[in-house]
């Protein structure tokens, strides 16, 4: 579908958000307040009672019109808070409905593009907290991650984390998510705002039918498996390349005991730590699981934040201000900013780029699929298996691909936007997914979308119909610009994995 | 002449009040639901129109102008261009029919004057209106203003 026509709808979802009602599908609520009936993570065995202070909530981004392919419609009840709503308030923040949240889109101090380019040069920090956490263990945790994903679960190893995919039994992607393992029988996953009740209804169906098939009855069903939904835990994201230098300032180095290492210079890309901070009160925060990792292609981490009480707000507010502070380093930066920073990283968004009628090799994510899962007798079985390993071997056998596009100069070329080949009577070709102006590519205009096989190579000349003209464009490699992914010992090796995997 | 009573210097000045309001009417800045607005010159046959204040500062840094051609003929209503935003694209409505005169090529080379001067150097394009009655159908400064707080 194509972008919001007129400024009357643009103003529309972003200034009167706050007052529109939202559909929702019926389900458990994330209880906001109140006593947590998750699990907090298990820290480690090291005690620190004695040293905490006791401490006392598209789709799409709001101005596009919202595809009918997304995974998650809103109900008619208020939009959610995460815990730093009122932060963001106080900041005075413009926000807007995305997965059923009221949540910040762009900051006052800092326009769009500003923000964007901030966070390349100097560090932003991201609420993700709408975002869904949950905890995985027991003794076919492992085996059942391996059934709904193709990842290589087995070989992850502890502090661990991949990018893999929940699929659904055609092969088709029902989530993006990132799986860390903490321990031999336990993990860590995080999966998209937008998708959490598609997500925690496919999880818990698969979880039955795994359980059945391996004759386990329900009364011995947590001595094997066990699930938690961190609705109580915020999460934010800290990105740029002064995310380190920021972060290492609060990090609490115990010289008397220590278990892991508070130089987060031996953290790389990918790996996750336990690690406390220190406020600038003097008072040190509980264990926090940090992982480098994000959604924006610069360097920099996610911190999830337990709760105390069943609420994680004072926590998270008290972490976010020590981050932030003068905001001369680090500034809050919204959703608007996070999806420009994603697309010139080629990461996909959830409900447009990637969905249930695309599988990973179609994604471009078929590097996902684990080396020893790609035969037939790999066990466990996975999801899609059949259909994902026939396109792994033969790409040629898939009707349409993801790709990235360069534009020329003029409108962009935005979700919806028919691409069409100019040799052929501008027959169409494909449709575009996502587009933008890349704020940090001097305006140059990016996009990604989905394309018949034969006209996917780099550099394929099309066109892409914007409103009343044909768009000269050319497929393009991604990430748009190179990613600033921390990696001391092995620094290409991103770049190699998505460019091996858009051609053939 | 003793006929020439006050009556008939009322006549007069009422004419006169009327003509007044007449043209200050006309001269007015009008706004549009779509959240556009249009001058017209004092000739009261060209206007000038562009997107509003609040319109602008909703839409955040414009990156892109999509300008009308001259010589273009529309109905009111009728999408003549666009601005961009690195978010989204929004059409711009005419608020009248008539003909293009000129476009504010200025906004090619830079896009942003909008955001610096919505409704005076960031002016959109001039049209020739058509019917002068579509203008009264338009809204005045403060009626747009309360449309716009609901």
């Amino acid at each position: 579908m194509p972008p919001t026509r007129g400024i009357q709808n643009a103003l529309k979802s972003t200034i009167r958000a706050t007052r529109q009602q939202i559909r929702q599908p019926e389900g458990p609520k994330a209880p906001t307040r109140g006593v947590c009936t998750c699990s907090v993570i298990p820290t480690p065995s090291k005690t620190h009672q004695a040293e905490v202070r006791p401490f006392v909530h598209q789709q799409k981004l709001p101005t596009r019109v919202v595809p009918q392919k997304r995974c998650a419609s809103t109900s008619t009840t208020e939009l959610k808070h995460t815990p730093l709503y009122a932060v963001h308030k106080e900041a005075g923040a413009k926000t807007g409905p995305f997965a059923g949240y009221d949540m910040p889109l762009e900051y006052p101090d800092q326009s769009h593009p500003e923000s964007h380019r901030w966070t390349r040069e100097n560090a932003s920090l991201f609420d993700v907290s709408h975002m869904v956490q949950h905890k995985l263990s027991g003794p076919l945790a492992e085996e059942f991650l391996m059934t709904i994903t193709p990842s290589s679960i087995n070989t992850l190893q502890k502090h661990h984390s991949s990018l893999s995919c929940l699929l659904e039994e055609s092969g088709g992607i029902i989530g993006d998510t990132v799986i860390t393992r903490l321990g031999r029988e336990s993990f860590y996953f995080v999966t998209n705002a937008g998708c959490r009740e598609t997500d925690l209804a496919f999880i818990k169906a698969q979880m039955k039918k795994f359980l059945e098939a391996k004759g386990i009855s329900k009364s011995n069903k947590d001595e094997n498996i066990k699930w938690h939904v961190l609705n109580c835990h915020s999460l934010v994201a800290l990105q740029g390349p002064k995310a380190q230098e920021v972060l290492q300032k609060l990090i609490f180095n115990d010289t008397e005991e220590q278990t892991y290492s508070p130089d987060l210079s031996t953290l790389s890309f990918g790996e996750s730590r336990w690690l406390q901070f220190t406020l600038p009160d003097g008072m040190n925060t509980p264990s926090l699981l940090i992982s480098r990792t994000g959604y924006t292609g610069e360097d920099g981490f996610e911190i999830s934040i337990p709760p105390e009480n069943g609420d994680s707000t004072n926590l998270a507010t008290a972490i976010s201000k020590a981050m932030v502070d003068d905001g001369s380093v680090v500034r809050w930066a919204g959703l608007a900013a996070r999806d420009s920073l994603r697309l010139e990283a080629g990461m996909c968004l959830y409900g447009h780029d990637i969905s249930t009628e695309t599988t990973p090799p179609m994604a471009a994510l078929g590097w996902i699929v684990g080396k020893d899962r790609r035969s037939e007798s790999a066990a466990p079985v996975f999801n899609g298996q059949k259909t994902i390993l026939q396109q792994l071997t033969s790409p040629k056998s898939m009707t349409e691909r993801r790709v990235g596009f360069l534009v020329e100069k003029g409108p962009a070329a935005r979700e919806g936007a028919q691409i069409v080949d100019p040799d052929k009577d501008n027959e169409v070709i494909g449709r575009i997914t996502s587009g933008c102006p890349a704020p940090s590519m001097d305006g140059q205009n990016i996009a990604m979308g989905l394309i018949k096989n034969g006209y996917h190579k780099s550099g394929t000349k099309v066109g892409i119909k914007v409103r009343k003209s044909v768009r000269k464009a050319e497929v393009s490699r991604m990430p748009f610009i190179p990613s600033k992914f921390y990696r001391p010992d092995n620094k290409d090796k991103d770049q190699k994995e998505m460019k091996n995997n858009t051609e053939k | 002449m003793a006929s020439r009573c006050a009556e008939d210097v009322h006549d007069e000045t009422s004419l006169y009040d009327e003509f007044a309001t007449m043209t200050t009417r006309i001269m007015v800045k009008k706004y549009t639901e779509e959240h556009e607005w249009i001058e017209m010159d004092e000739g009261g046959k060209i206007g000038t129109m562009g997107i509003t204040e609040y319109a602008a500062k909703a839409l955040g840094d414009v990156v892109y102008v999509e300008l009308p051609e001259v010589g273009m003929e529309c109905n009111k209503g009728d999408t003549i261009g666009a601005v961009e935003s690195v978010k989204s694209a929004s059409d711009i409505m005419s608020p009248v029919s008539g003909k293009i005169v000129e476009s504010n090529e200025a906004l090619s080379d830079k896009p942003a004057t909008i955001n610096k001067g919505p409704e005076a150097e960031g002016w959109f394009a001039k049209i020739e209106v058509q019917d002068q009655s579509e203008l009264e159908g338009l809204m005045s400064k403060e009626e747009y203003d309360a449309f716009e707080k609901d």
